[in-house]
């Protein structure tokens, strides 16, 4: 199993333990806390991810031969939804992170948030982190 | 417009009855449906027009010789009437059924880049929606004539000292929306429109967000073009009306070539039909204008004024209930407008807001409603945009705040 694939599992079963909405976007919240923010200089137009109502700005780096990213947003529930998003990604191979898939969201519940017509643009994110894993992918070679 | 709650005999429990989209539930809760500035819902009498005219008369208009097609006709032609007796057109050709307010303004906007030239002036509002800037701002680049904006004030209204400096002998057209979408200001349409005249320009009033509020004659305003859109008050989408004076209408040139638009067509040359016709290329939304007049109907029986009281007094009450909420601000504070409130809470995202109250059933608007530059005087990025309509109830503005507060309290 590959480690997107366990910390994807960790996540779900974290979000098991809340019988409600409520306590996991309480949960997303807080997640959203201990997001890598992202360096003020990197919130740049080119790092802003098209297609949100609030705003989500991701950058990437390589460190060694992992994809490390920090995000920010001016938005708490968007912040937490890419908080996961990064907790299962980031400090992961690029290969790893395209091979990934993305079945855990619906898992824990943020299943409307796939939806195309979803403000928040979660597809958008994904898109974003797979694009940076694919031209990483690209360096690595 | 203030009328005392107690007299008023506004039946909402019955007529709630009639929209059979007001009893489901959203995410386990009763839906509380406060996006009505976005588009209304549609009552039981209109989509039985739309069901009749499937299940009985279903057939294309104008050319038909069968009794199909002739009761269609019949239909549609009784329905333009309707909304020429509505709003008051002299006549019934002055009514262009159109896909929208979007596209009426396009026609306009297409109409006149053969009219207008470099150095004339086009004024629109800082008010206005994004569909009633980028036609103009379009039309603009392919005249070489200016766009000028009225700006507005803190309160959301339009600042009339700037506006009257703006006029002159340059100016051609005036561009506002009745109401604004954004913060339900209503505009002095009356005042923007003799004063234009008084130039010589041309006066196009967007009524999307009034119609279904106020009713507006078009002979009184002395108005030359006047758009709105069915969907916002009880109709269908895709359908929506353009009045426009008959000298104007005879004016302009023809937007779209195509069937019904027609005279005569040989390949050297084509002439045009007479009004409405010239501006209606292709077979039009026939069963959507026909449901256009049958949601008339069914606003016009309840009554325009007293829709107008009621919901200014839901507007009274909501407005009251959220100003209880610590570091809730309202944008558009204007004396005169429709039941629409925009606001924020401190620093909290209008989006966050939006995505917790919907789980609790409640639909609103967030965003910047079409209307960037309203937001971006106000230096936010958004609203979190509540608008009622007549079949809204005071219960329904209680769970919307209390739903306001439980997020407010989970996002801060």
């Amino acid at each position: 199993m590959s480690n997107i694939k366990k910390i994807q599992e960790e996540i779900v079963e974290e979000f098991e333990m809340f019988d409600d909405w409520m306590q996991r976007y309480e949960h997303m919240i807080e997640l959203g806390k201990s997001l890598p923010l992202i360096e003020e200089k990197y919130k740049t137009e080119d790092n802003l991810i098209k297609g949100c109502q609030s705003k989500v700005w991701v950058h990437a780096e390589l460190q060694g031969d992992r994809l490390i990213f920090t995000a920010d947003s001016d938005a708490i529930i968007t912040k937490g939804i890419i908080a996961i998003l990064v907790r299962a990604y980031s400090n992961q191979h690029p290969k790893d992170i395209l091979e990934a898939d993305t079945a855990f969201i619906d898992e824990i519940g943020l299943k409307e948030h796939l939806s195309p017509t979803r403000a928040n643009g979660l597809v958008s994110m994904i898109k974003q982190l797979k694009m940076y894993a694919v031209a990483y992918q690209t360096q690595l070679n | 417009m203030k009328v005392a709650s107690s007299e008023i005999k506004f039946d909402v429990e019955s007529i709630r009855k009639d929209f059979p989209i007001l009893s489901r539930e959203v995410n386990g809760k009763p839906l509380v449906y406060f996006d009505n500035a976005a588009t209304s819902q549609t009552p039981r009498q209109v989509i039985d027009a739309i069901v009749d005219y499937y299940s009985r008369y279903n057939a294309n208009i104008h050319r038909g010789v069968h009794t199909l097609s002739q009761e269609a006709t019949d239909a549609y032609e009784a329905a333009r009437r309707k909304i020429q007796k509505h709003f008051n057109a002299a006549k019934s050709h002055e009514i262009i059924f159109t896909s929208g307010t979007t596209n009426a303004i396009n026609l306009v906007a297409s109409g006149f880049s053969t009219l207008l030239q470099e150095g004339d002036e086009v004024i629109v509002s800082a008010l206005e929606h994004h569909s009633n800037i980028v036609p103009w701002q379009m039309l603009c680049e392919k005249t070489g004539a200016k766009l000028k904006v009225i700006p507005m004030n803190d309160q959301g209204m339009l600042r009339m000292d700037e506006f009257q400096k703006l006029l002159s002998e340059k100016t051609k057209l005036v561009f506002v929306n009745h109401v604004s979408n954004a913060l339900g200001t209503v505009n002095p349409i009356g005042d923007i429109i003799k004063s234009a005249h008084k130039v010589g320009a041309a006066v196009l009033v967007d009524g999307a967000q009034a119609a279904p509020h106020i009713k507006a004659d078009v002979q009184e305003l002395d108005v030359d073009f006047y758009v709105v859109s069915a969907h916002k008050m009880c109709g269908p989408t895709g359908v929506g009306v353009l009045y426009g004076k008959e000298e104007w209408l005879k004016k302009l040139p023809p937007y779209q070539g195509g069937g019904e638009m027609i005279a005569t067509v040989t390949f050297e040359k084509t002439t045009y039909a007479d009004l409405p016709h010239k501006f209606e290329a292709g077979t039009p939304n026939i069963c959507g204008g026909i449901a256009f007049g049958a949601a008339l109907d069914y606003m016009n029986k309840i009554g325009f004024e007293a829709i107008a009281a009621y919901e200014h007094e839901l507007l009274e009450y909501a407005t009251e209930k959220l100003l209880e909420i610590e570091n809730l601000r309202i944008y558009g504070t204007s004396a005169e407008k429709t039941a629409v409130i925009s606001f924020n809470i401190g620093e909290i995202h209008p989006y966050d807001i939006g995505t917790i109250i919907d789980k609790l059933g409640i639909a609103v608007r967030t965003g910047h409603h079409c209307a960037q530059p309203v937001m971006d005087y106000y230096k936010i990025p958004g609203t979190v945009r509540a608008s009622f309509a007549f079949y809204n109830t005071k219960e329904e503005i209680d769970s919307f705040v209390e739903a306001v507060k439980r997020a407010k309290n989970m996002l801060s």
